[in-house]
């Protein structure tokens, strides 16, 4: 690693002005960044982390019964905190990385850095939630901009997630396995007005909306109901894990287990 | 540069670090805590692991001024007081769960905090806890049983010797 200073702010106000330093980068749980940094793909001259800021932290419930996230929040708390209330969002939450990784790993931390095989932001686009940062609110169908890239200005930092909770939901992930990560993951969420499906670790362009399946899925929630639906290969990731038409193939079967699933 | 204070295996210690100092470069290198082991140091392997909060974390893949102020707890701190194995550790060598063991220290600590939140874990609970500790002699089945006679459950069904 090259040298860097590093602060740990307690409040979101100190970190914000702390980022104001040019090539200063926000530190969440580390576990993407860090190894970033060993490898010398990134050299900023400062690193804020956010693990020390209080507000940025747990889960709860707001008052029009969306479950709210603190952005500095890890894997293993959104896992445990979101089982009653939650359970699709819990359920991905609890198969992220490993044990270790899990606990200091953060939602916002995982947002922002929008890796094109992250399990959160198929949950964030699957769910419509509602990505609160230090300046303002941003809805998850304009947040993700592609592989690595979001929404988010220099120096904003996501504070919160708001998940609208739907009637039933669930993840299902056909794992690489070495990495732990996505080869291809889907996300399908039933709301009262129509069932959202979001697929991550396939496209080249990140998470995307499989939006023929929603249609089908908002008239007829069942997994026979994707059955006449194709996904094309187009644009899929290809790579020695797999080829792009293995990862096409993949978002329906894993969409239709998805809908098996959710409860 | 900056000065670090946490608690490790129930000892106040200190010291300065760069901003770059790794958990488990501290714990090695200035508090010579050498049994935490660095395997992979791309936090894969889970050869560092150690508590932090109570929490199994990777040493490697967490930087020393992050654990300022908090309860740290590794392999040395582990044996009873007497300095005698502890149920985890005796049930490792029992059951041979270990070979070169170099993956140990993780397996141990990864196996201790399972075993605080999950007491009487199923033989499937206890591998998928152990996704993130990589053993590349043992093929698992020896550490799997370590961890579920130190549980108190009887392993004579688990085949593998």
């Amino acid at each position: 690693m090259y040298a860097f200073d590093i602060e740990r702010p307690s409040t979101i106000a100190d970190a914000v002005s702390a980022l104001k330093a040019e090539d200063s980068q926000a530190l969440g749980g580390g576990q993407t960044l860090i190894p970033t940094l060993k490898q010398r793909l990134a050299m900023p001259s400062a690193l804020v982390s956010l693990g020390g800021i209080g507000e940025m932290q747990g889960v709860c419930m707001s008052d029009d019964g969306a479950v709210c996230v603190g952005g500095a929040t890890t894997h293993a708390t959104v896992a445990s905190e979101t089982a009653n209330s939650y359970s699709g969002l819990s359920g991905l939450a609890s198969h992220i990385g490993d044990p270790a990784v899990r606990n200091r790993g953060t939602i916002g931390g995982s947002l922002a850095n929008n890796d094109p095989s992250a399990c959160y932001p198929a949950a964030v686009l699957g769910s419509g939630a509602e990505i609160i940062t230090n300046a303002r609110s941003i809805a998850a169908d304009d947040f993700f901009e592609g592989m690595f890239a979001t929404a988010l200005d220099e120096g904003e930092i996501i504070t919160e997630v708001r998940f609208p909770v739907p009637e039933k939901a669930n993840y299902q992930k056909f794992v690489q396995p070495a990495s732990r990560f996505a080869l291809v993951g889907v996300f399908v969420a039933k709301y009262a007005d129509g069932v959202r499906v979001a697929v991550t670790g396939a496209s080249e362009d990140g998470v995307f909306r499989w939006s023929e399946a929603e249609t089908a899925l908002s008239s007829d929630f069942s997994a026979s109901a994707i059955n006449g639906l194709t996904v094309s290969a187009d644009g899929m990731i290809g790579d020695l894990h797999g080829t792009s038409e293995y990862r096409a193939h993949l978002v329906k079967v894993m969409t239709g287990r998805a809908v098996a699933a959710a409860s | 540069m900056p000065q670090v204070k946490m608690t490790v295996n129930g000892k106040s210690v200190g010291g300065e670090v760069e901003g770059r100092t790794l958990l488990v470069d501290f714990l090695r290198g200035d508090l010579r805590l050498t049994g935490t082991h660095v395997g992979c140091d791309t936090s894969q392997c889970g050869a560092c692991v150690v508590h932090v909060n109570g929490k199994a974390v990777k040493a490697c893949t967490m930087f020393a001024v992050e654990a300022d102020g908090a309860d740290v707890g590794t392999i040395e701190g582990q044996a009873n007081a007497d300095g005698s194995l502890n149920v985890i550790q005796q049930a490792f060598q029992d059951h041979h769960g270990l070979q070169c063991g170099f993956c140990t220290p993780g397996m141990v600590m990864s196996a201790a905090a399972l075993l605080k939140d999950n007491p009487k874990p199923s033989e499937a609970e206890v591998r998928a806890y152990l996704e993130g500790n990589i053993c590349r002699c043992t093929g698992y089945h020896n550490i799997v049983k370590a961890i579920m006679a130190a549980s108190g459950q009887d392993v004579s069904a688990i085949a593998a010797e």
